[in-house]
């Protein structure tokens, strides 16, 4: 880097990796960090202020489930004093009506519930959590009642695209602002759970079709973003709007990432804010320096007229399947890899969708997989 | 949110919805919008209009302040008003 990247928009706050649902295409690692690891209450107040002088506009609170952080209150409130703008990223089961009204008083903007199907049975099968669904639902009215704005995440994939329709239905029900039609992306969890979960390309095409035409017919309305699995992509997403460009991700212990998924690439050192700021780790920190601008990209990314659009697309799915997270992501139809994961991925859409492991500490290590849990697994 | 499409007129009256911010960042000196996950950088004109959307004057109002304040004819000022304030209703951004 020959000059200080512009300072970043947001901060992605993982507060914990503690959950009581197990969805098997989680986006957190492999390797959960336990409670014993994660950042003290003045610790992330302090990173908070940091993040606001920085220039940060947007913080993000997810985890894991944020909301089993009791210090959530104090962290909104600090949030807010400071001027920046909150988001509640949750699934909402571990949420009442007066701690949200509390969490709404504090300052907190925007609430995303996250949802793993529209049919109560199967949404509980997946997300590992009996009566699961049924809390979300409650939970998403009390967050109009509370005023504040709606997301509605469904996340989607082979077991429950059949049903995008009636996730759109449910947004509009619920009176959300904002639908997120989220495609699993494949990493960690979900890239071990694979065969799971990637629907075939002509499944893709049809929710492709029922996304278009309920954007135009709810335009106004509803918005509605979409995400497809890079796997069916023909340009790469713009991954985190670049490497080191725009946001930066904590995990629970402070350790500052680049994207939640980067841990999944070997040899990238990562800095924590317990030892650094904010600012200097965005400035210096080898692991956002690794991919940031173009330099870095090789051909034909380099001569690509798309590079400062897509900034190459997204490295922890380069490294996923390629091995080598500084290639071209296989995402894009000119990488020499794209067709065959292409037909990775329908082959494996054609067959029986097999068996999924649960997201828990541990588990995949495990042979078998777990039956519903009441309690929280950690 | 709505349950059909908001079209603005002169005579609505805009305002920013729950959970969208228009703010002053004092580090990068810059007015944003701020929405559920979302970020607008509006350009300068924008942000003229966006400071006179209190939820208490109407687009017609609006008009005839910065027609004044730019010595702009106010018809013309009006529809690029208007225009510009349905796109980010349409985005979700502003109510009337």
């Amino acid at each position: 880097m020959t000059q200080s990247p512009d300072a970043p928009l947001a901060l992605l706050a993982e507060l914990t990796h503690r959950c009581p649902l197990q969805c098997p295409y989680c986006s957190n690692p492999l390797e959960l960090e336990r409670a014993s690891q994660e950042m003290d209450t003045e610790s992330w107040k302090r990173v908070i202020t940091e993040a606001a002088e920085l220039g940060m506009h947007q913080v993000h609170f997810s985890g894991g489930e944020p909301t089993v952080r009791k210090d959530l209150e104090d962290l909104i409130e600090h949030a807010t004093d400071v001027g920046l703008y909150t988001n509640l990223i949750t699934s909402g089961v571990l949420l009442d009506e007066d701690r949200l009204r509390k969490l709404a008083e504090l300052g907190l903007e925007h609430v995303q519930v996250s949802f793993q199907d529209t049919e109560t049975e199967n949404a509980d099968r997946i997300g590992g959590y009996k009566g699961g669904h049924v809390k979300k639902i409650a939970i998403s009215k009390k967050v109009r009642d509370a005023g504040l704005a709606l997301t509605i995440n469904a996340v989607v994939h082979r077991q429950n695209i059949e049903h995008v329709k009636d996730f759109i239905e449910m947004a509009l029900e619920l009176d959300a602002e904002r639908l997120e039609v989220a495609q699993v992306q494949y990493y960690g969890w979900a890239l071990k759970n694979r065969a799971a979960f990637i629907p075939t390309y002509e499944q893709l095409n049809a929710t492709t079709k029922i996304v278009e035409e309920a954007r135009v017919r709810l335009k106004g309305i509803l918005a509605i973003d979409y995400v497809v699995p890079d796997y069916y992509a023909k340009r790469p997403k713009t991954c985190m709007g670049g490497w080191g460009r725009q946001f930066m991700n904590l995990n629970p212990s402070g350790k500052a990432l680049p994207c939640h998924a980067a841990e999944s690439i070997p040899g990238l050192a990562f800095d924590s804010v317990q030892d650094h700021s904010l600012s200097w780790i965005w400035e210096n920190s080898p692991a956002f320096q690794q991919y940031r601008g173009t330099a870095w990209m090789p051909e034909p990314c380099q001569s690509c007229e798309r590079k400062e659009l897509d900034w190459g697309g997204c490295r922890c799915q380069a490294f996923a399947l390629t091995g080598n997270a500084g290639n071209t992501d296989p995402a894009c139809e000119l990488s020499p890899l794209h067709e065959e994961t292409f037909g990775l991925a329908m082959k494996e859409a054609s067959k029986e969708a097999p068996e999924f492991i649960y997201r828990r500490i541990g588990s995949d290590e495990e042979a078998d997989a777990p039956v519903f849990a009441d309690e929280p697994a950690e | 949110m709505a349950d059909e499409r908001l079209v603005l007129d002169e005579a609505s009256v805009p305002d920013f919805p729950r959970g969208v911010k228009f703010r002053f960042n004092k580090t990068k000196k810059q007015w944003v919008i701020l929405a559920p996950e979302r970020l607008l950088e509006p350009d300068e004109i924008a942000v003229e209009v966006l400071k006179l959307c209190d939820g208490k004057v109407s687009i017609s109002t609006i008009s005839d302040s910065l027609a004044e304040k730019f010595q702009a004819p106010v018809e013309t000022i009006l529809s690029d008003v208007t225009e510009m304030l349905q796109d980010l209703a349409d985005k979700g951004f502003l109510v009337a």
